[in-house]
């Protein structure tokens, strides 16, 4: 399990998820978050092409991001979800909370 | 830190120390040993894996408090027509009454609170044992 970071020429910040998030592992994600957001990132897109699974405890932390990255002006995007995540954000209503493309290139483009 | 599954024809076992940075391995050696047949490989990848997450996760802060001298233990059954997760921690409970709602609006912002609403969409069968320190996940065939 890792978690990828790159920028994108317009400063759009891509954070791949590969494998799963999970309580084990959130907090290196959420701390790779807000040094991008400490950096001067303010737009972001968390990319789930190579992810597994994701708890609870993954989408506690993908709230309070959003939440963080929203406080500073900015927008947290998710892409790449498989069906069964996508269904996953569906049953706890989270898709309401997140703008959700199927691919980072959509959610790139939509910024 | 090592874990050690040991496999039976009819189950698993693996004592899993309290470290939330062990769940993702412990998921892998577990799920990774399951035999072909009773679950489907996408329900072994996503609702067996997370179901086992969400357990496991949930044992490791709420029972054993996360201290790394006290283990959870996990047995899987391995039927036929159905697999159960039996995760069991020492603490002493989980009151599992008056848990809000997380799909709530005021709730969709809270960082907790999802685990169990998540697990009962991902299992057919959630129960636990008369102290609130174990819970028995079925998933059945298919």
């Amino acid at each position: 399990m890792s978690f990828s970071v790159k920028k994108d020429k317009s400063g759009v910040v891509v954070v791949g998820v590969d494998g799963q998030l999970i309580v084990g592992n959130r907090q290196e994600l959420k701390q790779k978050v807000l040094d991008a957001l400490e950096g001067g990132g303010r737009k972001f897109v968390v990319d789930f092409a190579k992810t597994g699974y994701i708890d609870s405890s993954g989408l506690g932390v993908l709230v309070s991001l959003s939440k963080k990255i929203r406080e500073q002006g900015g927008e947290l995007r998710l892409a790449g979800l498989n069906e069964d995540l996508q269904t996953l954000f569906e049953l706890t209503k989270l898709d309401t909370l997140f703008a959700i493309t199927k691919t980072a290139e959509e959610a790139l483009a939509a910024f | 830190m090592s874990l050690r599954l040991h496999v039976t024809a009819l189950e698993m076992r693996l004592d899993v120390p309290s470290d939330l940075g062990i769940v993702g391995d412990a998921v892998d050696l577990v799920a990774s040993r399951l035999p072909a047949g009773t679950l489907s490989p996408r329900r072994v990848n996503f609702n067996f894996r997370t179901a086992l997450a969400e357990a496991l996760g949930n044992a490791i802060r709420h029972g054993t408090g996360e201290d790394p001298g006290r283990v959870v233990r996990v047995r899987v059954e391995l039927g036929r027509d159905a697999v159960r997760i039996h995760v069991t921690d020492d603490g002493g409970g989980y009151d599992r009454t008056h848990l809000p709602d997380p799909t709530r609006p005021e709730n969709l912002e809270r960082e907790d609170g999802r685990g169990l609403f998540v697990i009962r969409h991902l299992v057919d069968d959630v129960a636990y044992n008369a102290k609130g320190n174990g819970i028995c996940l079925t998933l059945r065939a298919g």
